[in-house]
C-alpha cells in the first residue's frame, strides 16, 4: 500500500470515527440507566442497558404531546409546501416565460435570509391574527423556510422527465392533464416523495421559530429549549431528548440518501 | 382519405422564425421526406402537423378537415419521436396498447392489435419487458409499434433512425419501407440524412432557412435539383460546383469552363441568354477522367486520389476549385499530373450565381 | 381542393401569451409575500418604533446596545463564526477531495459524513453535552486515562474558552455536512481532464490543487461560506445547551428580549442586525470571491 493509500484510509477513519462517535455515545446515554450518567467515575457501558431514561423523557410532562405537535407540523408543512411550491417548481421546469430567471434568483434569495428574522415580527402578527400559539402557525413559517427547497427539487424532478413524453400520450390521444396524470406524475413520485421528507425532517428539526411561536402548544424542539432554559431539565432527560431527536430523522435521511446527494448535484458511483 | 394540405404555415420563436411559409400537398399514402440541414424548419413543421407547435398562421388539413384548431389528439396522427419517448415505468404491450385505451377500444381488441403489431415490427418477444431492459434499437421498433397499432391516418416520424448505429439503422430503413408498402398510411418523415431520405421517399421536400426549397421524386431531386443548395446536399459525395461563362458559338450553346468551351446539348434552349457567368453543377459520376487533351476537356491538377472500396474518389483542382470525380477502383493516377476532365453534357446543370437558382435547360 | 382558398383566414394572428405558468407561480409569490417580505419589513419597522406610541424612535437600539450583553453577544458571534466556518470548510473541502479518490469504501465514508444533515442544533448541542458535561464521556476518559481523579467542569462560566471551544466544536461536527456535499458536487463538475492535464506539466497533487481546483472550485467555495455564514448568524439552541446565556449570542438575545424581557421591538433591533451582519459578509464574500470572468 502506497503512503498516499495509507493516509486516505487513515484519514478517513479518523474523520468517520469523529463523526460517528459522539452519535455513538448519545445512543448509550439514552439507554444508560440514570445512576450510571451521574456516576463518578463515569463508565461508559453501563451494567445494563435500559429503557428507563428514554421511558423517563416520554412520561414527562408534554413530551409525547410536543412530539405529535411536532409531527402534525410537519405533515402541515408537507401539504403547504406542497401545494404552494410545487406548482411553481413544475412551471419553472417546463415553461419559457419572462421572469424565470428572476423568480429563480428571488428564490435563491429567501434561502440566503435569515429565518430567525422571520419568527420575532411574525409573532407580533400571529397575536392579530390569532395564530399564536397555533400548530398551524408554525407549519406556516415552516413552509416559508421550505419553499425553496421544495422547489428547487420539484424543479429537477420535472426538468429530468423529458416533455417529449407527455407530447407522445397527446399524440396518442391523451388530454394534457391526462398526460400529466398518467405518465409524468408516476415518474416524477419518488423525486417528490422525497422532496416531502426532506420537508419532514427540516420542519422536525426547526427550533428557533418554534420556540418564539408557540407557548402551550409546543413541538418537541421548542418544549426541550424551554426546559433547559427553565433549569427544569435533569441531565438524563436532555440526553434521551438528543437522542430521541435525531432518532427520525437519521432513519429517513438513510432512505433517501442517494437521491438527496443527486439533488445536490453529486454523484454516487 | 389522409390526403395532408399544409397551407402557408408559418411560425416564429420571438425573433428567429422557424417556418417562413410552408405550403404542401401530400396525396394519401405518399411517403413524403422532410429533408435538410439542423435548424431548417424541418421538426417544426412535423410537430406543426402533430398540433405540438402552435403556428403563428396557416392552416393544416388532414383528409380534407381543418385540423389546425384540434389537439394532437384528436387529428388522427400518430408519431414516433427521435428520442422514441417510451414510457418507461409501463411495460412494452402497455406501451403499444396506450393510444387504444385512451380511445376506450376495449381490451381484447387491444390485445390482438398489439400482437399484430408487435409481429410487424418482430417484438413479441419483448411485450413483458420494461424499456430499461430494451436496447435502442428494441425501444425504437417498441416506438413504432404503438404509432401503427393506432391504424393512423398521418404517421409521423422525426428522425427516428438517427440515434441507431449505421448497421442497425442501414437495416431499420428497409424494415421501415417495407412497412409502409404493407400499411399504405400517408407518412410524413423528417431527416438530416440524405440517404435515408433518397431510399424512403416516394418524394422528398429538402428545406431550408424555413422554406421548402424543391419538393419532387428523388430521381428529379437527384438529377435535376431546382437549386445550388439541393444539389449540394443531395449526392455522397455533392454536387460539384464551378463557375462559367455562358457563350454561343456556331450556333452551339456552351459554357466556358476553365479556359474550355464545354457544349450544352442541342436540346438547350435559346431561352437562355448567350451571355453572363453561371455556375455548373456536375456530379462525380457524371465527369470522366482523359490522360491527353481533348477539344471539349477541362484541364485540371490531381490533387487526392481516396479508394473508398467499390470505387474511388479523385480530387483534381480546376483553377482555384475543387472538382471530386468517381473513377473506377483500378484506376490509378499521380498527385500532381495533369488531366483533362469531361463532362456529360446532359447532365450538367445550370445555375444562377448569384441566386442559385437553377437555370431551366429545356424550353 | 376540399377547401376554398378564400375561406382560408391565414392571417389571423393567434394569442401569444400562455397565463399557466404565471399562474402556477402565483400562489408561492402571494404566500412568500404575506409570510416573508411582510415579516421582513414588519421586523425594521417593529424595531424603529415606539411599542406604545408608534412613533419613529431609536430607543430601541439604543436599548440593545447599552445592555450589558449586547457588547458579548456582537463578539461571541462573531467569534464563533470566523472560527467556526472556516474549520468547517476546511473539513468539508478534506472530506470531499478523499471522497472524490474514490477510494474502497468511498461511498460509505460519503453517506456516514452527510448523516448530521438530519441533525438539529439542538440536537447537536445535547450530544456534546453528553460529551462535555461533568460526568459526560470526555471526563470519563479523562479519567479512565488517569489525566484526572475528579471531574473537571468544562462548561462553566469560569472557563469561557472551553465553552466557546465546545460550542464551535458541536458547529464543525454538525454543520461541516452541507458544506462538504456542497463542495463535492463543485469538485465532481471539474472534468478530471484538467488534473490529468496538470500532472501531465508537471505539477504535483498539492500544486494541482492549489493552481487548478481550488481556483475550479471557488463558485462553491463562495456559496458554501454564504450559506454556513447565515445559518451561523442564528445559531441559538447549540449555545443554549451547553452554555445558556454565558456565551450570549445574537440569536438567542434576540430570543430572550422577546419572551423573557416581553420586548418584540428590541427584539426586532437584533433581528434587524443579524439582517445587516448577514447582508454585508454575504456583499463581502461575493465581492472577493468572485468567480473571474471568463472562466472555462
Amino acid at each position: 500500500m502506497t503512503l498516499r493509500r495509507l493516509g486516505i484510509y487513515s484519514a478517513s477513519l479518523l474523520i468517520s470515527a469523529w463523526v460517528a462517535l459522539p452519535l455513538l455515545l448519545i445512543t448509550i446515554a439514552a439507554f444508560s440507566p440514570r445512576d450510571t450518567l451521574y456516576a463518578w467515575p463515569r463508565r461508559f457501558w453501563p451494567e445494563h442497558f435500559t429503557l428507563e431514561t428514554l421511558r423517563f423523557f416520554l412520561r414527562f410532562a408534554g413530551v409525547w404531546q410536543s412530539t405529535l405537535n411536532s409531527v402534525l407540523v410537519a405533515m402541515l408543512t408537507i401539504g403547504l409546501a406542497f401545494v404552494i411550491a410545487a406548482p411553481a417548481g413544475y412551471a419553472l421546469a417546463r415553461f419559457r416565460f419572462r421572469g424565470r430567471d428572476s423568480m429563480q434568483l428571488a428564490i435563491l434569495a429567501t434561502k440566503m435570509f435569515p429565518a430567525t428574522v422571520l419568527s420575532i415580527p411574525l409573532a407580533v402578527a400571529y397575536i392579530r391574527w390569532r395564530l399564536y400559539d397555533t400548530l398551524w402557525g408554525v407549519a406556516i413559517v415552516h413552509t416559508a423556510l421550505s419553499i425553496p427547497f421544495v422547489i428547487v427539487i420539484v424543479t429537477s424532478v420535472f426538468v429530468g422527465i423529458s416533455y417529449e413524453l407527455e407530447e407522445a400520450a397527446m399524440t396518442l390521444g391523451s388530454s394534457r392533464v391526462n398526460a400529466f396524470l398518467r405518465v409524468t406524475l408516476p415518474m416524477a413520485a419518488p423525486g417528490l416523495a422525497a422532496a416531502a421528507i426532506f420537508t419532514f425532517v427540516l420542519s422536525w428539526n426547526e427550533v428557533f421559530a418554534a420556540t418564539i411561536l408557540t407557548l402551550n402548544n409546543r413541538t418537541l424542539p421548542a418544549l426541550i429549549v424551554n426546559s433547559i432554559l427553565g433549569a427544569g431539565a435533569p441531565l438524563h432527560f436532555r440526553f434521551a431528548g438528543g437522542f430521541f431527536m435525531i432518532v427520525p430523522a437519521l432513519i429517513i435521511i438513510f432512505l433517501i440518501r442517494r437521491y438527496l446527494l443527486t439533488l445536490w448535484g453529486v454523484t454516487v458511483r | 382519405m389522409a390526403e395532408i394540405e399544409l397551407h402557408q404555415l408559418r411560425k416564429t420563436y420571438g425573433k428567429v422564425v422557424a417556418i417562413q411559409e410552408v405550403s404542401l400537398r401530400i396525396p394519401d399514402g405518399e411517403f413524403l421526406v422532410l429533408l435538410g440541414p439542423s435548424g431548417c424548419g424541418k421538426t417544426t413543421t412535423l410537430r406543426a402537423i402533430a398540433g405540438l407547435e402552435a403556428l403563428d398562421r396557416g392552416r393544416i388539413l388532414i383528409g380534407g378537415r381543418d385540423v389546425t384548431p384540434l389537439p394532437p389528439g384528436k387529428r388522427g396522427i400518430a408519431m414516433v419521436f427521435q428520442s422514441y419517448a417510451v414510457f418507461p415505468h409501463m411495460r412494452v404491450l402497455d406501451n403499444i396498447v396506450f393510444g387504444l385505451r385512451m380511445r376506450g377500444v376495449d381490451a381484447e381488441e387491444r390485445r390482438r392489435r398489439a400482437h399484430e403489431a408487435a409481429e410487424l415490427l418482430q417484438i413479441e418477444d419483448l411485450l413483458d419487458r420494461y424499456p430499461a431492459q430494451l436496447s435502442g434499437g428494441q425501444r425504437q421498433r417498441v416506438a413504432v409499434a404503438r404509432a401503427i397499432v393506432m391504424r393512423p391516418d398521418v404517421l409521423l416520424m422525426d428522425e427516428p433512425l438517427s440515434n441507431l448505429d449505421a448497421l442497425l439503422r442501414l437495416h431499420m430503413r428497409a424494415e421501415l419501407k417495407r412497412l409502409h408498402r404493407e400499411l399504405r398510411s400517408t407518412t410524413v418523415y423528417v431527416t438530416h440524412d440524405q440517404v435515408e431520405a433518397l431510399s424512403l421517399g416516394d418524394r422528398i421536400a429538402v428545406m431550408r432557412d424555413g422554406a421548402v426549397v424543391q419538393c419532387d421524386t428523388p430521381a428529379v431531386i437527384y438529377d435535376a435539383p431546382a437549386h445550388r443548395f439541393v444539389g449540394g446536399f443531395i449526392g455522397s459525395p455533392p454536387m460539384n460546383f464551378l463557375t462559367g461563362r455562358l457563350h454561343r458559338a456556331d450556333g452551339q450553346l456552351g459554357v466556358e469552363v476553365g479556359g474550355t468551351a464545354v457544349p450544352l446539348p442541342p436540346s438547350a434552349g435559346a431561352a437562355l441568354a448567350a451571355q453572363g457567368s453561371v455556375t455548373i453543377g456536375i456530379r462525380p459520376e457524371h465527369i470522366t477522367v482523359l490522360f491527353e487533351a481533348a477539344p471539349v476537356g477541362v484541364p485540371a491538377q490531381v490533387s487526392v486520389l481516396e479508394p473508398i472500396g467499390s470505387h474511388q474518389l479523385l480530387t483534381a483542382q480546376v483553377g482555384s476549385e475543387l472538382v471530386k470525380v468517381a473513377v473506377p477502383p483500378e484506376f490509378a493516377v499521380e498527385p500532381g499530373r495533369r488531366v483533362w476532365l469531361r463532362f456529360d453534357p446532359v447532365r450538367l446543370r445550370l445555375m444562377d450565381p448569384a441566386t442559385g437558382q437553377a437555370i431551366a435547360l429545356a424550353p | 381542393m376540399a377547401v376554398a382558398e378564400a375561406d382560408l383566414a391565414v392571417d389571423r394572428p393567434r394569442l401569444r401569451v400562455n397565463w399557466t405558468p404565471y399562474a402556477l407561480i402565483l400562489p408561492t409569490l402571494l404566500f412568500l409575500g404575506v409570510f416573508f417580505v411582510y415579516p421582513m419589513a414588519q421586523a425594521v419597522w417593529l424595531s424603529a418604533t415606539d411599542p406604545q406610541t408608534g412613533a419613529l424612535t431609536w430607543a430601541n437600539f439604543r436599548r440593545m446596545s447599552a445592555d450589558l450583553y449586547f457588547p458579548q453577544a456582537v463578539r461571541y458571534t462573531l467569534l464563533i463564526i470566523a472560527l467556526a466556518v472556516p474549520l468547517q470548510v476546511m473539513l468539508g473541502l478534506a472530506i470531499a477531495l478523499l471522497v472524490n479518490t474514490r477510494f474502497r469504501g468511498h461511498a460509505f465514508f460519503l453517506y456516514l459524513t452527510a448523516v448530521p444533515i438530519g441533525i438539529s442544533d439542538l440536537a447537536a448541542g445535547l450530544i456534546w453535552l453528553s460529551i462535555f458535561t461533568e460526568r459526560g464521556y470526555l471526563n470519563a476518559v479523562l479519567e479512565r486515562l488517569d489525566v484526572v481523579q475528579l471531574p473537571l467542569i468544562f462548561l462553566t462560566v469560569e472557563r469561557t474558552d472551553w465553552l466557546l471551544g465546545a460550542i464551535v466544536l458541536t458547529e464543525v461536527w454538525r454543520a461541516t455536512a452541507i458544506v462538504m456535499i456542497i463542495l463535492l458536487a463543485g469538485l465532481q463538475l471539474i472534468a478530471k481532464d484538467y488534473a490529468e492535464t496538470a500532472s501531465v506539466f508537471g505539477a504535483t497533487r498539492w500544486q494541482t490543487l492549489r493552481h487548478v481546483i481550488l481556483p475550479l472550485l471557488r463558485p462553491s467555495l463562495q456559496t458554501a461560506l454564504i450559506i454556513r455564514t447565515i445559518l451561523a448568524f442564528q445559531l441559538f439552541a447549540t449555545v443554549v445547551t451547553l452554555a445558556g446565556r454565558q456565551i450570549p449570542v445574537l440569536a438567542g438575545e434576540a430570543y430572550f428580549w422577546y419572551s423573557l424581557y416581553r420586548s418584540p421591538n428590541v427584539a426586532s433591533a437584533y433581528a434587524v442586525v443579524i439582517l445587516l451582519f448577514s447582508g454585508s459578509i454575504t456583499w463581502l464574500y461575493l465581492r472577493f470571491l468572485r468567480a473571474d470572468e471568463g472562466r472555462a
